[in-house]
């Protein structure tokens, strides 16, 4: 029967610092790969909070531009079965029956203030980080379903087919549910969403973000100057997704 | 009276297997040990691999939860670091084209039969 | 008040009996198999989408979780409100009661996208959430009423059982109470948002919990020459009968109420009268063969006095409560989100549009399989543990109910 030998890390830690000291020491030409050497960013905090600005007084074309931009970005889309494929961001047609007036607007997850996906998740895998995006730890997503219930705007997609092919930012599973980032990934590296930079691309205003907690930002501006509409503001969830137009 | 007997000669029987496979030298080449592929760069892991060895599970948990729940990105046990290094080509996957991490991973944890989720919705491919 | 009701295994050695635990064993086993094939492909291969995300299995389970607390209701009676007439089928209750909430929770646990993570389910809580409630409520459930049970039967600790009895009580119209909520706790949703659904789910509770629990002596007594008496078998048809009147006067009130509300009038014209099947099973199985018709059988002296008259009309209660959830669930889904009230609303994503849906094999499969574990659970258990009263005759009941001494007699 072998034994089993308790390991003591100490010494060898001191073994090892002796001898690599002696290895440098011997072969100065040898250099070991420093791993590590990009500086770690955040953590994300509460005096920031982003949101979106979107005018929907715009050419509908340019809310497909939006959907296309964040299919690519976070890798969904393409399936055949639209009830049951994902989607996180879609341009939904409004129109008066009275006046028969129509506008457009793209909707995704308005990351609320007070998400009621969040309260309702049994695991605590529906959260909002401090800075005011709402997510998905699908670390200890269940699968359960019951934030699609709960969300107000339907915005929230079950995956119900294997995934392949994700992007390294973004895993996706089958059997969690997930909806828009806001390109966290992007958003912590200073950038915009993919969404408003290829809306931007055409030319467009129709989508700006920003941090909404700093008085200087272009979206503090700009809601600050037009009065501007949330989707059910009714329901008091505070969304952080603002609208003209609608 | 006869139940208990039943029970300690049960018992014993068990010890002696339990004792004879464990009495015979471990790899009597019947299961051969793993062999993680080499790392695609660098000389070194961020921890010695043995403390890797023991503890790369609590690592990635806390590493984790500091990344997608607080937005803490770019530190020691990012998950992205340990692709930039570790993730390596291999014919059984996608001929040989992506570097992956199974080669690398997979390797140990067959071995061990212990069965990761990781995968399911991490990539694991080098960009 | 000591007990000279004679409780006895039932045999259980005939073919019949081996073939009834196969059957259940194999309708409940298929389950696992359907729960299986939705987890490896996804749930691509059922019918619920991203419209319809909680689908007939949910419809089954919480039918089952509902029937639960209800069915526990005999014990109730007996204990805590020393109705000695219910005393002798309290054992069979509690019994039913565990079996049925273990069955309803298997299907929900086996509908998860995730079912391997039943772990994380119960170690990372977010206690804002009533499903996380739910769990405590679901498994002290099991702890309460087993203990209830054992406290039942074992001769040093009866005079605790009504302490017991009185706990399982409140525990179960929680549960109830967390059960309703989690539907009435989602403002997103016209068709649900409405504080009554908790106790509406209670009304409901007693009322199927009741018809199955009829159902369940009427079948097994049959099956074993026990004697069932008329005397036990008319008090539990007229409280089927009250109960099914309570649980239809939540639901008008729910839908008078919706009525009323300007704003709630887009959901009820849908359930009422332009649902297409949804309507149909409201107005059809849900008030017509659900409740009109056990009340019209219950309480016509031709009918309501004979064995077959009541388990019809239970199995009536029963049918018109699947429907009732159906509508609630499933229904409750279908009506499109109002994210523009009053708009006309299009997108690719099925905004303004009612959800399709139709139930699919391996959900229907999983949800049978639920019913059919809660039977098994009863079979098995009515066999090797001493539940049910050897007699429920009429002399029986009556004698329990004005004796003075005598110990509980159990015979091994």
């Amino acid at each position: 029967m072998t034994e089993q030998k308790t390991i003591d890390t100490a010494k060898r830690a001191f073994m090892k610092a002796g001898a690599s000291a002696a290895a440098i020491a011997i072969a100065p030409g040898v250099s070991l790969y420093s791993i590590g050497a990009h500086a770690a960013t955040g953590p994300a905090s509460s005096a920031k909070r982003w949101g979106m600005l979107v005018d929907a007084n715009t050419d509908e074309g340019v809310w497909d531009i939006a959907v296309e931009a964040c299919k690519k970005e976070q890798g969904w889309g393409g399936g055949n079965n639209p009830a049951t494929d994902p989607q996180w961001i879609r341009k939904v047609s409004i129109k008066d029956p009275k006046t028969g007036a129509k506008a457009s607007l793209p909707v995704m997850c308005q990351h609320c203030d007070s998400p009621p996906c969040v309260d309702v998740c049994p695991t605590g895998a529906s959260m909002k980080r401090a800075d005011g995006i709402v997510l998905v730890d699908k670390h200890i997503c269940i699968g359960c379903r019951y934030c699609m219930m709960a969300c107000p705007y339907s915005c929230r997609s079950f995956v119900h087919e294997p995934v392949s092919g994700q992007k390294p930012h973004m895993p996706r599973g089958k059997g969690t549910v997930e909806s828009c980032t806001m390109c966290v990934h992007r958003v912590d590296k200073g950038q915009n969403p993919a969404c408003v930079d290829a809306v931007n691309a055409t030319g467009s205003q129709a989508m700006m973000f920003g941090d909404l907690n700093d008085p200087n930002s272009d979206i503090s501006r700009a809601v600050s100057k037009f009065v501007t509409q949330r989707i059910r503001t009714d329901l008091g969830v505070e969304p952080s997704v603002h609208y003209r137009g609608i | 009276m006869r139940s208990a007997i039943k029970f300690l000669s049960l018992a014993i029987l068990g010890l002696a297997i339990l004792g004879g496979g464990l009495a015979s030298p471990v790899n009597a080449g019947e299961v051969p040990l793993p062999n993680p592929a080499k790392a695609f760069k660098g000389e070194q892991c961020v921890e010695p691999v043995d403390v890797m060895r023991r503890d790369h599970m609590t690592f990635l948990k806390h590493q984790r939860d500091e990344t997608l729940r607080e937005g803490v990105r770019g530190n020691k046990y990012s998950l992205n670091e340990c692709i930039a290094c570790h993730a390596v080509k291999s014919p059984d996957v996608a001929g040989g084209k992506v570097r992956t991490l199974k080669p690398f991973c997979a390797e140990c944890h067959a071995y061990a039969a212990v069965s990761i989720d990781c995968f399911q919705c991490h990539t694991g491919a080098a960009q | 008040m000591p007990d000279t009701t004679v409780y006895q295994e039932v045999e259980g050695k005939g073919a019949d009996y081996y073939a009834l635990v196969g059957w259940l064993a194999v309708f409940a086993a298929s389950g696992l198999g359907a729960s299986f094939y939705m987890e490896h492909y996804g749930h691509v291969v059922t019918s619920m989408t991203n419209g319809i995300v909680w689908g007939t299995p949910h419809v089954f389970a919480v039918f089952l979780i509902v029937a639960a607390s209800g069915v526990l209701n005999v014990s109730s009676i007996s204990s805590v409100f020393s109705r000695a007439h219910y005393k002798p089928m309290a054992r069979l209750s509690a019994v039913t009661a565990v079996a049925l909430l273990a069955g309803g929770l298997m299907v929900l646990l086996l509908d998860l996208g995730r079912p391997d993570r039943l772990i994380v389910a119960m170690t990372y809580y977010n206690f804002k959430s009533i499903f996380a409630w739910n769990i405590f409520l679901y498994t002290g459930f099991f702890v309460i009423v087993l203990v209830y049970l054992w406290m039942m039967m074992e001769k040093r600790w009866m005079h605790h059982s009504k302490k017991a009895g009185l706990l399982a009580f409140v525990w179960r119209l929680s549960l109830t109470t967390g059960t309703g909520s989690i539907f009435g706790f989602l403002v997103a949703r016209p068709g649900y948002d409405a504080a009554i659904m908790a106790p509406m789910f209670i009304a409901m509770s007693f009322a199927f919990g009741l018809a199955i629990f009829i159902i369940l002596v009427s079948v097994i007594y049959k099956a074993t020459g026990r004697p069932l008496g008329d005397l036990i078998l008319f008090k539990m048809r007229n409280l089927l009968g009250t109960f099914v009147a309570a649980a239809c006067y939540f639901s008008v009130v729910q839908h008078l109420t919706n009525l009323y509300a300007a704003e709630h009038m887009g959901v009820e014209s849908f359930i009422l009268w332009n649902g297409g099947i949804y309507t149909f099973l409201f107005w059809v199985v849900q008030i017509g063969v659900g409740t009109l018709f056990p009340l019209a059988m219950l309480f016509n002296p031709a009918t309501g006095r004979t064995c077959q008259g009541i388990n019809i009309a239970s199995m009536a209660v029963i049918a018109g409560g699947f429907a009732q959830l159906y509508v609630i669930i499933i229904g409750g889904q279908a009506f499109p989100l109002q994210l523009f009230p009053g708009m006309e609303v299009s997108s690719s994503f099925f905004d303004g549009q009612v959800h399709a849906y139709a139930p699919s094999l391996p959900e229907l499969v999983l949800g049978f399989s639920g019913i059919a574990t809660a039977m098994l659970i009863v079979a098995v258990a009515v066999k090797y543990l001493p539940l049910l009263p050897t007699s429920l005759s009429d002399a029986n009941i009556r004698t329990n109910r004005s004796l003075e001494h005598e110990a509980d007699k159990t015979v091994d």
